[in-house]
């Protein structure tokens, strides 16, 4: 089957997907380097001046010190609850399993604006830490949880065998497997964490992020930001790299386990309540809290603060500009997946690596570069539509290239031999074979893509046509203001809209 | 016109990277209207020699002929929908976003409608599943859809068929008759194909003439029979089916003397000489231990298979156990004493190693 793969390692992709993947690849870097470009403008002295600066070593402890107590909550939380859901007789597991997933919906401001409409003196470290904790302990959950089912049980019963208890097992046999996973879990969340504009915002708790967009803000004078942004980007990046390389070695680790049993779940006796209770309380300030929150205020909210004709409007914004970026993010995303699925040269890496870049750079950074580069090269666009779009496709690039790498793979490469065999030319195989195939998971990536788009909020707030709001900004303006009744329509509008297309996925995958 | 569509190799050489080279100055001809297998070990190249064939991988020297066409050589690659040579690939591979019929005529471009039509009902027929054009692929068994998979190499009239180890993903009961609707249906439209495997037994039941690829060269090429009864060495002895091999020296009357006793040969040297000597199992007898002049040893295993058996019986001075294919009523049991006769003749290899 392997040796049978379509495209050997040397053979190269038609020019028909090669130049439009390489106007892709160098859309996606455009912005860091033009970062880069613009921080050291000044001389490197000057950014020196900044980075070095007190403050920024003040941002540099708070960014730090927010990361590692959110990472080491969600380690917490998402690693309980995955073997608690996966591995024990708890009553209504996979309940308790969907529940955790659930927050991953929930964007940061919005918990940021449920916590804070409830209790306005959380604004500050705590508030920020439990509000990004709540939102992105699913991202440890969830490859842990799947680590756990793939754990051949066989190898936790020879340990039994062994004399071992279950106890000295889980700790001896178990925990080190779900190392890798867990690890790639926490460096998502940091990565997360760093990135985050809305909930440290609201919260008012100065971080890189927080600093950039008051810097941007206040001063014409915009190369602190820009210096600011590239020391945020190396962060990221560092993180990225660390990334990838643990999830090389955790999909190392798991080869081969596939067709393992399931394991005998473990009873829990008179720790069951506990277990109980613990999942509970977690779904409760995780997901119940917000949505509670939400429909408390929608319900006190009078017809003076509801502006149904401006909701409408919002929505109607959102909608489009979202579309928009799903649409330009899918072509520009279709050749590098094409071709990241099936050339393995050292070219075709390096394309689909560069289309990778917006998973590096948090979201204020990409709309800063797209400034800069606009005031500069292109004026005409500078606050138009165009430019939001651009910051779309640049940030969720990641998105829908993966989602067209894993929907062209679905596809045998053998089908295209085939084609090939029975008189196709490359482009008519793409046309008649390889597109067909791949829809579906094209589509379904489009999907995701409007969904993230919609919920965007640093590069929207930047970037947004004066006079122009998408539900994610006036929830933030209305949240900032402290008109949490106000704000309200605008979280459930987004997260309404937001749930149409899950569930369409949803009921696309059975 | 089956004159035109022999397939000639010359000298292919390819390799990986910087490794070892997977073919090395292979050479192959491939009669026309003849179905010929490829056989060999997994890693042997016979994969990589496929994939050149068809168009999809470029060899690093060597040419390729297809009646009187060029498709590789130096400075030659016609792209593979430019052969005119069908696949049908493991697994069958089936478009699975086309209905059956339309897989079929996949590769009838060019023509008008009903003629495609026409063709697509007359392949479907030949491969026995007429009716079937308007299911999906996934509607249908894994044996349909290895004969479907045919049918869409067919229709187009390809000068050359590949088969790429077809009957692997099926299940033993099934295989048996898929390979001989297969060879049916390619007898009848009369196409020159090429069988990959590494099955044997698929080999020499399906195929004219079996090539056996060994470190990417052609160890052997020859019909089933000529291949089982006279291998070019011990090792081909071995890989197309179980084989006795004795040391022996031969006397200058061409008889062997082996462990089992004087064994004739089928092309006796002009003189004395040493070698090894191949024997099948079915050409070894179990007798009585007391007639005279039998070789006698003793049962060490029973392998019994129902239509017949294999026993392993260990003989004094010879290191490894022989084994003795039984048909019919098991006379002994394990642990017993028993004689050993030689039916027929043997075939001398000189230089007697086992690894070529």
């Amino acid at each position: 089957m392997t040796r049978g793969s379509g495209a050997g390692p040397g053979s190269r992709p038609p020019l028909i997907l090669l130049v439009p993947a390489c106007v892709a690849a160098l859309f996606a870097l455009l912005p860091l380097g033009y970062l880069a470009v613009r921080a050291l403008e000044r001389g490197p002295a000057f950014a020196w001046d900044v980075v070095a600066d007190e403050r920024t070593l003040q941002l540099l402890g708070h960014s730090l010190g927010l990361t590692a107590v959110v990472v080491g909550a969600c380690l917490v939380l998402g690693v309980s609850l995955a073997w608690l859901t996966v591995r024990t007789a708890l009553p209504g597991a996979r309940a308790w399993s969907v529940l955790a997933t659930l927050p991953l919906a929930v964007p940061s401001y919005v918990a940021a604006f449920a916590w804070l409409s409830a209790e306005p003196d959380l604004a500050g470290f705590g508030g920020a830490a439990l509000a990004l904790t709540l939102v992105s302990f699913p991202y440890v959950h969830l490859p842990v949880a799947a680590a756990l089912r793939g754990i051949d049980p066989a190898q936790e019963e020879a340990a039994r065998s062994l004399g071992h208890g279950p106890l000295r097992t889980f700790v001896r046999v178990t925990l080190p497997q779900l190392r890798p996973a867990a690890a790639g879990g926490a460096l998502l969340v940091a990565l997360y964490v760093l990135s985050d504009f809305g909930a440290v915002s609201l919260m008012r708790y100065d971080t890189f992020t927080r600093a950039i967009h008051t810097s941007y803000r206040a001063s014409f004078d915009r190369t602190p930001a820009a210096a600011l942004s590239v020391v945020l980007v190396v962060m990221t990046i560092a993180l990225v790299a660390a990334e990838a390389r643990t999830r090389g070695r955790a999909g190392h680790a798991r080869t081969g386990t596939g067709t393992a049993r399931p394991a005998v779940p473990t009873v829990l006796g008179r720790w069951r309540p506990l277990a109980l209770l613990w999942c509970a309380a977690v779904s409760a300030v995780a997901v119940a809290f917000p949505l509670g929150t939400l429909g408390y205020w929608l319900a006190v909210g009078t017809s003076a603060t509801w502006d149904l004709g401006g909701l409408a409007e919002t929505a109607w914004a959102t909608f489009g500009v979202a579309a928009a970026g799903a649409a330009l993010t899918t072509a520009l995303a279709l050749p590098v997946g094409v071709i990241a699925a099936r050339h393995r040269g050292r070219g075709a890496r390096l394309l689909e690596q560069a289309a990778y870049a917006g998973h590096a750079l948090p979201g204020i950074t990409v709309a800063l570069a797209l400034v800069f580069f606009a005031v500069r090269y292109a004026y005409p666009l500078y606050q138009q539509l165009p430019l939001l779009v651009g910051a779309y496709a640049v940030l969720f690039l990641p998105v829908a290239v993966a989602a067209t790498r894993a929907a062209v793979l679905q596809a045998p490469p053998v089908l295209e031999d085939v084609a090939r065999s029975l008189g196709r030319r490359p482009w008519q195989v793409l046309r008649e074979v390889t597109v067909p195939l791949a829809a579906p998971g094209v589509a379904a990536g489009a999907a995701l893509t409007f969904v993230v788009c919609m919920k965007e909020l640093p590069a929207t707030l930047l970037l947004r046509p004066t006079g122009m709001d998408t539900l994610a900004t006036r929830l933030w303006t209305e949240t900032g203001a402290g008109s949490f009744a106000a704000a309200a329509p605008y979280a459930a509008a987004l997260i309404l809209l937001a749930a149409v297309p899950s569930y369409l996925l949803g009921r696309h995958r059975t | 016109m089956n004159d035109t569509n022999e397939l000639h190799i010359e000298g292919l050489t390819k390799s990986y990277g910087a490794g070892e080279p997977v073919l090395r100055e292979l050479g192959l001809t491939v009669p026309a209207g003849a179905l010929t297998a490829v056989l060999g070990p997994s890693g042997c190249g016979k994969t990589t020699l496929l994939r050149i064939v068809a168009g999809f991988l470029r060899a690093d020297a060597g040419t390729v002929r297809l009646g009187d066409r060029l498709l590789s050589g130096p400075g030659v690659h016609l792209p593979p929908e430019r052969r005119r040579i069908g696949i049908v690939p493991q697994e069958g591979a089936l478009f699975p976003h086309l209905t059956v019929a339309r897989n079929v005529a996949f590769g009838l471009t060019g023509t008008d409608r009903a003629e495609r039509r026409r063709r697509t009902e007359e392949m479907l027929e030949l491969v026995g599943l007429a009716g079937y054009g308007d299911r999906m692929p996934h509607e249908l068994s894994g044996g349909q859809q290895q004969r479907v998979a045919l049918a869409r190499a067919l229709a187009p009239k390809p000068q050359l068929v590949l088969l790429d180890e077809p009957f692997n993903a099926l299940d033993s009961a099934l295989r048996t008759g898929v390979r001989s609707d297969v060879r049916a249906a390619l007898c009848a439209t009369g196409a020159t194909a090429v069988l990959v495997t590494h099955d044997q037994q698929e080999a020499l039941s399906t195929a004219d003439l079996v090539a056996v690829v060994r470190d990417g060269q052609v160890a052997q090429c020859a019909s089933p029979q000529d291949l089982y009864r006279r291998p070019a060495d011990p090792w081909i002895a071995e890989f197309v089916g179980d084989a006795v091999l004795l040391p022996a020296t031969v006397d200058s009357y061409g008889t062997a003397r082996t462990a089992l006793g004087p064994v004739p040969l089928a092309t006796p040297p002009g003189g004395p000489s040493a070698g090894t000597v191949l024997l099948r199992p079915e050409q070894l007898r179990l007798t009585d231990t007391d007639s005279e002049g039998t070789v006698r040893g003793t049962v060490t295993d029973i392998c019994y298979y129902g239509h017949d058996a294999m026993v392993t019986v260990t003989v004094e001075g010879h290191d490894t156990p022989v084994g003795i294919r039984v048909a019919g009523p098991l006379p002994v049991s394990q642990g017993e004493e028993t004689g050993i006769r030689v039916v027929g003749e043997g075939s001398l290899h000189r230089g007697g190693g086992l690894r070529g």
